[in-house]
């Protein structure tokens, strides 16, 4: 077996080619830095490509009141405020530049009448915000980053007489080491996936912008790259994460068919007549209407089959309860054994309307089960439960610079890798725009960092050999564990016991379990050889996926009470004092130490825009009385004037 | 977790099933046959993933979705290009083969993984967007009946099943160094259309550039496209209408042999007689000849129960350009290659054949 390794010198090396990554590497490359782009798949393929719905940026097209501060506001509600307020301030000011600048690379959103780029309502969002394309907003996202990188080279082409001068994209290699020289970054090093040689790349800066780790679930909307990969390389290189404790889970994905599995049934399905039903052929989200919504809900069938036409005089059908407590419910009743075969619950819309009218109703539903599973939703019903979709918690980051916390330099991160944008539970639309907002940030304060160090960091060449020697142990080593059967026991662990609704004791046992399979990980062994070996790739992410699965279970096991994408059973609330506090993760040799460190505290005419009414259901006591201080203030400096 | 390997959790025992894989690289390798349990409502990747988790943890595949909207699992089914991702195993039958092998257009790496870098090579080579000049981002208006046309083109997965399917290249290495392929003939289509791409050479790029000429519009892009893109009737028909270069477009040629658009001195673009009644015979099979005895020679070849006409030259619009396009054409989509007056099937009296090798029959 070789040790060949191939060694590349790059400015800004960026770890992932999705949204973020495709336009940190832009900016990189704009601000003159030699820019490598590594891709864990083929180039245009990221993950990014899934988000439907839109773009969300208050450019005030459709109804002109929307303005950033109306953005922000929905922002940090829907974050229940433990978003870092410089973030979403950020993002609310910066996303329509960003989506004009996508037009200027040659995207076709969707128009209004008069021209512009039309916005469509969505959840949590106040005015109609989001930039669309139909329901493939991602796609023409990525395709429009991808075709704005392809257009640059063409310009160093004609510059340089190379297409890959001063950026080159490295697709279907996979980073599974980051060097250091101190606390600096040097380089990172990897692997091509066909060929299964390694690659060095030195580099004074590094971007991560690795998206998600939905693959510890059996259960998720996410592909096989969602490993935790860039989490996890930055906590060894000696950043930290934060809010590691909240994934997204949607209430209704499709459990079965197995084709179909994780893929998301719309909300709309339930908002056009949809219900829920177990085994028993019950509708059962009467008996789970929790008493602050018990004014709100139905407590008959009659009353709430009666909502659909005459919203006015009935109250709503309790399939309509926010989205945790429709999951809670789901979750319940399959654990009372009252799911279906495959562990979900039946979504029933067929029973409900006409056939034609679902088809009008919900088109592209009805086309993507035809399709993708032969299931036809007119005809019977669905069988679904809570998918994960989304991490909320990511690298701790300097808001304004994307640069990671903790005791590193030269790390920066965009995306859905990094954590703080979306406080506890993220808006649909608001992902898209972080990608471009913070991706661009990213790339601009690498390039600026690469720029002003005086000397170049250098990798260690013990280090390279390290890497090495770690990459190969799964080929070297006999009968060892087989990684699929490690991913799925992982997955059971975190789908079981640090799923969408937690308890003190199942947490406990998850960490228990966890450290059993941590060691089980050290003894993981592939078959076959070097090349495109998809179950040696598997046993090299086994790793990341383990130590940023014990980060969520830790934190998630440390948060008492129930925020956005956290939910305890033994803390149904919310408590003010837990608002104020991050939980951040950090590597102390390869043990997980959690620490609390608290919120960044809002200025001033920042949370002036909030009604106290509003803020009194989230602040504590000391930041209310503060918070009237300011009012005072600035009533008083009012009449000064 | 228990649930998990027993088939789909669903009580429902699935079924062992014949599959054929191709297992092997460049260097060369064969079809493996497995038996593999499928379950009820899987799709081909799944049994792929489930031979990955059993007796073939090295199986070469690539995939990222599993929904049909990242284009990585083309792979070839039963000989068919297709994702496997959507492609279900409830449509083959019980007991059929089902034997998978990797795109047969582009270098295999291993197994089911081929070298698709030719494609990323074309995208390079296609001239990019070129932004209006005079407009600030923030200010670009477009009506969306006009950003549809391109945007039906943007629908592309880049799963590259067409470029895979396209016989220009299929078997023919040699066409791939002038050849860019369907994928890219429906970008250059797209900015075509864009209604504030700033380039105004994109049809005759296209011609020049990326080989469009080549294309004899079989439709077979068309056929495996995922997401039904019109690949030849809305993107290449229109490019290679508007890029008239009669010399050396086959298609163009032939078209203008087979569909006669009015009388050439009377021919006015947007409104093309169409009635073979008008137009008198219409309808020929002699190819490239012009000579009466090749005509006569066709006639007798396949007789279509109807004149056969004079071949005349195509009308041209005032800029010396042939008038078709999808715009100004009466029928959705392309025209048939049988003349569109014609409808099936024909009275069978009308019909004969003769074999090209065997003496003629006496009439």
């Amino acid at each position: 077996m070789t040790t060949r390794i191939e060694r590349h010198h790059y400015d800004v090396v960026v770890i992932g080619a999705g949204g973020a990554g495709l336009r940190a590497a832009i900016e990189a490359r704009l601000a003159g830095k030699r820019t490598a782009i590594i891709s864990k798949s083929l180039f245009g393929k990221a993950h990014t490509v899934m988000a439907e719905g839109g773009a969300a940026a208050a450019m005030g097209n459709v109804n002109s009141r929307d303005n950033w501060q109306v953005h922000f506001r929905d922002t940090m509600r829907g974050g229940k405020f433990l978003n870092n307020f410089r973030m979403a301030e950020l993002h609310a000011k910066e996303s329509p530049q960003r989506i004009w600048e996508l037009e200027t690379y040659g995207a076709l959103f969707d128009r209004t009448k008069d021209g512009k780029i039309s916005q469509r309502n969505f959840g949590g969002h106040e005015y109609p915000r989001l930039a669309h394309v139909g329901d493939r907003t991602g796609l023409e996202l990525i395709r429009t980053l991808q075709q704005k990188i392809v257009s640059l080279q063409q310009e160093d082409k004609k510059a340089h007489g190379d297409y890959e001068a001063r950026i080159k994209v490295f697709a279907e290699t996979t980073i599974t080491e980051l060097l250091l020289d101190g606390d600096r970054v040097a380089g990172a090093f990897g692997y091509y996936r066909e060929s299964g040689e390694f690659v060095l790349f030195e580099a004074p800066a590094v971007v991560l912008a690795t998206g998600g780790v939905g693959r510890s679930y059996l259960v998720t909307s996410n592909s096989w790259e969602y490993t935790g990969d860039g989490h996890a390389l930055a906590l060894r290189a000696g950043a930290t994460l934060i809010n590691m404790e909240f994934l997204q889970f949607h209430p209704t994905g499709m459990v079965w068919p197995v084709s179909v599995k994780g893929i998301l049934v719309t909300e709309s399905v339930r908002g056009d007549g949809g219900v829920l039903k177990n085994s028993e052929g019950k509708r059962f989200m009467f008996n789970y209407v929790p008493d602050v919504f018990r004014k709100q809900y139905a407590e008959t069938e009659e009353e709430a089959d009666r909502w659909y036409t005459d919203p006015d005089n009935n109250r709503r059908p309790p399939e309509l309860l926010p989205r945790d407590e429709v999951a809670r419910a789901i979750n319940a009743e399959v654990k009372a054994g009252r799911g279906t075969p495959a562990g979900g619950v039946y979504l029933d819309i067929a029973s409900r309307l006409p056939a034609e009218e679902v088809r009008r109703r919900l088109p592209s539903m009805y086309h993507q089960f035809k399709e993708l599973a032969d299931v036809d939703i007119t005809a019977e019903p669905m069988e679904v439960g809570p998918t994960c979709h989304y991490v909320m918690g990511g690298v701790e980051v300097d808001p304004d610079s994307g640069a990671a916390a903790g005791h590193v330099q030269g790390l920066f991160a965009a995306g859905e890798v990094s954590g703080g944008m979306h406080g506890s539970n993220r808006l649909g639309g608001n992902s898209l725009s972080d990608l471009l907002v913070f991706g661009r940030r990213a790339g601009g304060h690498a390039s600026a960092y690469a720029e002003g160090l005086a000397a170049r960091p250098k990798v260690a060449a013990a280090d390279v050999e390290a890497a090495v020697d770690r990459a190969l142990a799964p080929l070297e080593r006999e009968g060892g564990e087989n990684p699929y059967t490690l991913q799925q026991d992982l997955q059971a662990v975190m789908g079981d016991l640090v799923g969408i609704i937690r308890r003190k004791g199942e947490l406990e046992e998850s960490l228990v379990k966890l450290a059993d399979l941590r060691d089980r990980v050290t003894r993981v062994a592939a078959s076959g050889g070097r090349r495109y070996n998809p179950g040696w790739h598997l046993a090299l992410d086994l790793r990341n996926m383990l130590v940023v699965s014990e980060c969520t279970a830790r934190a998630a096991l440390e948060r008492e009470e129930s925020r956005g994408g956290h939910t305890r059973e033994d803390f149904p609330t919310m408590a003010p004092q837990w608002r104020t506090v991050n939980l951040v993760c950090s590597l102390d040799g390869d043990k997980v130490r959690l620490e609390h460190k608290p919120l960044p505290r809002m200025r001033g005419e920042l949370i002036q825009l909030f009604d106290r009414a509003e803020l009194a259901k989230y602040l504590t006591e000391e930041e209310l009385a503060d918070f009237d201080a300011l009012t005072a203030e600035a009533h008083a400096e009012e009449a000064a004037n | 977790m228990a649930t998990q390997n027993a088939p789909g959790g669903t009580g429902k025992p699935g079924t062992a099933r014949h599959f054929k894989v191709w297992r092997g690289d460049e260097s060369g390798g064969e079809l493996t046959d497995y038996q593999v349990q499928v379950n009820e409502g899987e799709v081909v990747l799944d049994v792929i993933h489930r031979l990955q988790a059993t007796e073939a943890p090295d199986l070469a595949c690539r995939w990222n979705c599993k929904a049909g909207k990242c284009g990585s699992c083309s792979m070839e089914i039963n000989g068919m290009p297709r994702l496997g991702c959507m492609t279900r195993m409830s449509t083959f039958e019980e007991n059929e083969t089902v034997t998978i092998t990797p795109l047969r257009t582009f270098p295999v790496i291993r197994d089911l993984v081929t070298d698709v870098s030719y494609n990323y090579e074309k995208a390079r080579e296609t001239p990019a967007f070129a932004p209006p000049t005079d407009l600030e981002p923030g200010d670009y208006r477009m009506q969306q009946v006009d950003v549809e046309r391109s945007q039906e083109f943007r629908k592309c997965i880049e799963c590259f099943l067409c470029q895979n399917t396209c016989h220009v290249v299929r078997d023919h290495e040699e066409n791939k160094v002038a050849f860019s392929g369907p994928r890219y003939f429906i970008r250059a289509a797209e900015l075509d259309m864009h209604p504030l791409d700033a380039k105004a050479d994109r049809k005759e790029y296209a011609q020049a550039s990326q080989g469009l000429g080549y294309c004899n519009i079989t439709k077979c892009c068309t056929e495996v496209c995922p997401e039904h893109i019109k690949i030849t009737d809305n993107a290449i028909i229109p490019m290679k209408e508007r890029v008239v270069d009669r010399r050396y477009d086959p298609v163009v040629w032939l078209g203008s042999k087979i569909f006669r658009r009015g009388k050439q001195n009377e021919a006015v673009q947007g409104q093309t007689p169409r009635d073979p009644d008008e137009l008198g015979s219409v309808h020929s099979h002699a190819g490239g000849s012009h000579e009466p005895e090749a005509e006569v020679g066709a006639e007798r070849g396949v007789h279509w129960g109807r004149q056969v006409p004079h071949p005349t030259a195509p009308p041209l619009d005032s800029r010396g350009r042939l008038a078709i396009s999808e715009f100004t054409f009466d029928k959705a989509a392309a025209p048939s290659p049988f003349g569109d007056d014609v409808t099936f099937p024909l009275p069978a009296e009308g019909l004969n054949y003769s074999h090209p090798d065997q003496p003629q029959a006496k009439d």
